[in-house]
């Protein structure tokens, strides 16, 4: 482990189909190079002993009972050895189809990839699944091990047959192999010593080939990306700091830089780089976990995705196009809630268009297929529920994968291809753009909730028409008011003939913008730290989501008044039925006190 | 950024995911080098805090500079320090010391249960009083939904087929063969209700790389790692009666490190002295299914 150039080491995944030989491959590279622990080569020859089995290069690997008692490797094991170049890491990935996670967990992290063919066996189904699976986890070093050469007589047609077909095949899926090299990993040819059995092959051993990869380079000439992990206030010992942290996907950041976070849009300028018992840092790159505070205290979370504002801006959609393969037993289908993962942002999201499925094991498409499959690959479209910020691949790799969650489970994974258009596209451009351009006060939002005692909330009252809903509104503002709270009741004639008097009346193609004139007036009240009460006429779930567009959806409170529910809402609240204005005001006081809005005595 | 620059930067990611996405964690602290390690990454992640207990499972037959050690640097880092152990054996005294158990079944009790019914909250836990510099009965007894443990892939056969995210169900089991896919830095945050995790930040550092980073860090090691004279020192450390010294000169970290590089023990496996390992072929596999780290 001496002498390595500790920065040179490589995680490098083997892949391929089942029985062509990759742990046997692994095993001998372990033993030629002298990497094995002194205690393993004999522990593993020790329980081939005790089980009367022969030695073979593959148990090295097999350190498991339960895997060696079935023969197959079922996971992506961690083996770490080294040439006299650097240290590799090598994620080993199984070629059994059932393990297809697995082998995209071991090869997701790689730099590069040996993909292992069976000269005997030639091409098979997984020997292109696994090219398939490479390219859309964005390997692009890959040399291709066609081994077992010692069981067909070291013959150099079937060695270019297999050449001549895999190269077709890669070609097909956008992807070119460093080299080809024919190898018997179990008697060693051409893995760590050139093979004399093969001399019309003059191209690289395994290990020469390793050791001409190159190190895969981090992002360093992109757009600055971060997305936030949190936003921490650790008080203790008086500490004051309130600190973005996160890891650098891609660029760089400076003391003094403008920073945008997406998808919210909001603004402001960083102050200081933090570290731990670190030197002060001016600047921070990509790949490093860091955090920094900013001039202005803008309300931001988990979920948003920094960037410059002298740089390349994001994308911001609630609906995409992306690439994806499928890894659960679960079909991905339409009219289903997912999860849907990206950097550290998480979103509802449905399936809403398959545009076409790919079989991985021989590239047949299929455009009429309603549901994706376990190992399918399909080309699709996703509505998200709320927008989120992303790049696209092909600009920042980083920042355009995605997984999806299905019951708890990473399901799928996908890369966007296209930012589309959804139905809140025109407002959230306002919004942004508000947001980028706000003027912020010396007074932040926590500085108000403490002054006033509560935290600014958005109540909305809903309902079908002559229920109470008014009534009920203006008795709890009567009711909060009394209690000293700053609260304010918000008539919606109020606005009609105000700031809506330039919207044709009575045009019903008008409502989104009569809404979003809502909610940027609620928004206002809210900075202004008050409670406001909204009255309005059975709301719907789309309503909603346009007005949380604008709005912080945690601090938006709904309350359905009234038996009859007669839209999609998913409300916080229902009431059913109510004798006096007075009862029903105290049970929404007592909704404001559940969430903590307002102090509720002991 | 160079090697131990990424390891830390890929640990530091995942410390933080795990505080954000998980309510009720706490992190296993054996005093040991690699949970020292860890301990050190989560005060870079959290910029000088722990906002996250600290959970020693204390089997009492702890060589008593650990014991020292830890509480040394819970006072000085401001810990929120937790400590459980298997009351009811120890009373008894079915222990492997006594004479009344095996080795892997002493590693059963006062280690797996102990740490399984801490976690759970069904034994007691002891949590350091600061203001009066002891342990106090813990009224605290929510069952801890993640675990944040400094297993490394590189120690033995099972370890490396952990995820950095690793689901246990409601029986503690550990589903070898399906275990969650995890890639482009996306890992397993989401759990049905009765299942919890268990977290591995430094899956992919090595031996060497720990000893490196203490050395370049200059963190804090309980003495019990270097030779104090006597030509001995620990690699690893457990229970006294079970966790022999090796033999070796290296009292400093900078010996150590050179020792690991190019002395006598570049090529023996670090548990070599850990007698729980050799009596049984799948003896560490068949604990750590059963909950132990």
């Amino acid at each position: 482990m001496n002498n390595k150039t500790e920065e040179q080491d490589l995680n490098l995944v083997i892949a391929g189909h089942v029985d062509h030989g990759k742990s046997t491959i692994i095993g001998r590279m372990l033993a030629d190079t002298d990497s094995l622990p002194d205690g393993k080569l004999e522990q593993v020859k020790e329980t081939c002993r005790k089980n009367s089995k022969p030695f073979e290069y593959a148990f090295l690997l097999d350190a498991l009972k339960d895997e060696q008692a079935q023969g197959i490797t079922i996971d992506s094991a961690r083996v770490f050895f080294q040439t006299d170049y650097r240290q590799y890491i090598i994620l080993d990935a199984p070629g059994h189809i059932e393990f297809l996670k697995n082998m995209v967990t071991g090869a997701a992290r790689a730099e590069a990839a040996l993909l292992v063919i069976d000269a005997s066996e030639g091409v098979r189904e997984n020997s292109r699944r696994h090219g398939y699976m490479l390219s859309m986890l964005g390997i692009k070093q890959i040399a291709v091990v066609v081994n077992k050469m010692d069981l067909v007589d070291y013959d150099e047609d079937t060695y270019n047959q297999i050449v001549e077909e895999y190269t077709d095949f890669l070609t097909e899926i956008g992807l070119e192999a460093e080299r080809f090299i024919p190898v018997s990993g179990m008697l060693g040819d051409n893995v760590a010593d050139r093979s004399g059995n093969m001399d019309w092959f003059e191209g690289k051993t395994v290990l020469e080939q390793l050791d001409s990869f190159e190190n895969a380079a981090l992002p360093h000439n992109k757009p600055y990306r971060m997305p936030v992990q949190d936003v921490y206030k650790f008080t203790k010992g008086g500490d004051d700091r309130r600190i973005v942290a996160g890891t650098v996907a891609a660029g760089e950041l400076n003391v003094g830089d403008e920073v945008v976070f997406y998808p919210s849009g909001k603004k402001s300028t960083v102050k200081t780089i933090e570290g731990f018992e670190e030197d002060k840092q001016h600047k921070v790159k990509v790949g490093k976990a860091t955090g920094f505070t900013l001039d202005e205290q803008i309300y931001i979370t988990r979920g948003e995705l920094a960037s410059r504002a002298d740089e390349a801006e994001p994308q911001v959609s609630a609906r995409i196009k992306a690439n994806l393969f499928w890894l659960a037993r679960q079909d991905l289908v339409k009219d289903k809630v997912y999860h849907l993962k990206l950097g550290t942002a998480k979103v509802k999201a449905r399936l809403e268009k398959i545009n076409r499925v790919i079989d991985a094991s021989n590239l047949n498409q299929d455009e009429a297929k309603e549901k994706i499959e376990r190992h399918d690959v399909a080309e699709v479209v996703f509505k998200l529920d709320k927008a989120m910020a992303f790049d696209l691949a092909g600009e920042i790799e980083e920042t355009s994968r995605f997984v999806i969650v299905d019951d708890f489970e990473i399901a799928g994974g996908g890369i966007i291809s296209e930012a589309m258009e959804d139905e809140q596209s025109w407002v959230r451009e306002k919004v942004m753009r508000r947001n980028y351009n706000w003027e912020q006060s010396l007074i932040s939002r926590e500085d108000r909730a403490e002054k006033y005692n509560q935290k600014s909330t958005l109540i909305l009252i809903t309902g079908e028409e002559d229920v109470g809903k008014k009534p009920t509104a203006k008795a709890l503002e009567k009711r909060l008011f009394n209690d000293g709270k700053v609260v304010y009741f918000l008539g919606i004639g109020n606005l009609l003939y105000g700031v809506d008097a330039d919207i044709k009346n009575g045009d019903n193609g008008h409502k989104e913008e009569h809404l979003r004139r809502l909610a940027e007036v609620s928004h206002l009240m809210l900075d202004a730290g008050a409670i406001l009460v909204v009255t309005a006429v059975e709301l719907t779930q789309s309503d909603l989501e346009l007005i949380k567009t604008t709005v912080n959806p945690q601090q938006i409170e709904t309350v359905w008044l009234g038996d009859r529910v007669t839209t999609d809402l998913e409300f916080d609240l229902h009431i059913p039925e109510f004798t006096s204005e007075a009862e029903v005001s105290a049970q929404i006081k007592g909704l404001l006190q559940d969430r903590g809005i307002i102090f509720r005595p002991w | 950024m160079d090697h131990l620059d990424k390891l830390e930067s890929r640990s530091i990611h995942i410390l933080r995911e795990a505080y954000s996405e998980f309510n009720n964690i706490c992190m296993l602290w054996s005093v040991g080098k690699d949970s020292t390690v860890m301990l050190w990454l989560a005060r870079k992640a959290f910029f000088g805090h722990v906002p996250i207990p600290l959970v020693h499972i204390d089997t009492s037959y702890m060589i008593p500079e650990m014991i020292e050690h830890r509480d040394k640097l819970a006072k000085k880092w401001n810990l929120d320090m937790i400590y459980g152990q298997d009351e009811e054996t120890l009373a008894a005294g079915e222990t492997f010391p006594n004479g009344k158990a095996t080795h892997l079944e002493c590693c059963g009790r006062l280690k797996t249960d102990a740490l399984k019914n801490t976690l759970n909250g069904n034994w007691r836990r002891y949590r350091y009083n600061h203001n009066k510099d002891e342990y106090e009965l813990d009224s605290n007894r929510e069952p801890y939904t993640g675990v944040i443990v400094g297993a490394r892939a590189d120690e033995e056969g099972s370890r490396s087929k952990e995820r950095y995210f690793s689901p246990r169900d409601r029986n503690n089991d550990w589903d070898i063969g399906d275990q969650p896919p995890e890639f482009w830095d996306q890992y397993k945050t989401d759990f049905a209700p009765g299942t919890h995790v268990r977290i591995h930040p430094l899956l992919d550092w090595t031996e060497l790389d720990v000893w490196e980073y203490i050395q370049r860090e200059k963190i804090p090691m309980v003495s019990l790692y270097f030779d104090q004279g006597e030509g001995k020192r620990y690699r690893s450390l457990g229970c006294a009666p079970c966790t022999e010294p090796v033999e070796s000169t290296a009292s400093t970290v900078d010996e150590v490190v050179e020792e690991l590089k190019t002395g006598k023990f570049a090529n023996v496996a670090e548990r070599d002295g850990r007698a729980q390992d050799k009596e049984d072929g799948g003896g560490l596999e068949e604990l750590r299914k059963d909950g132990y780290m």
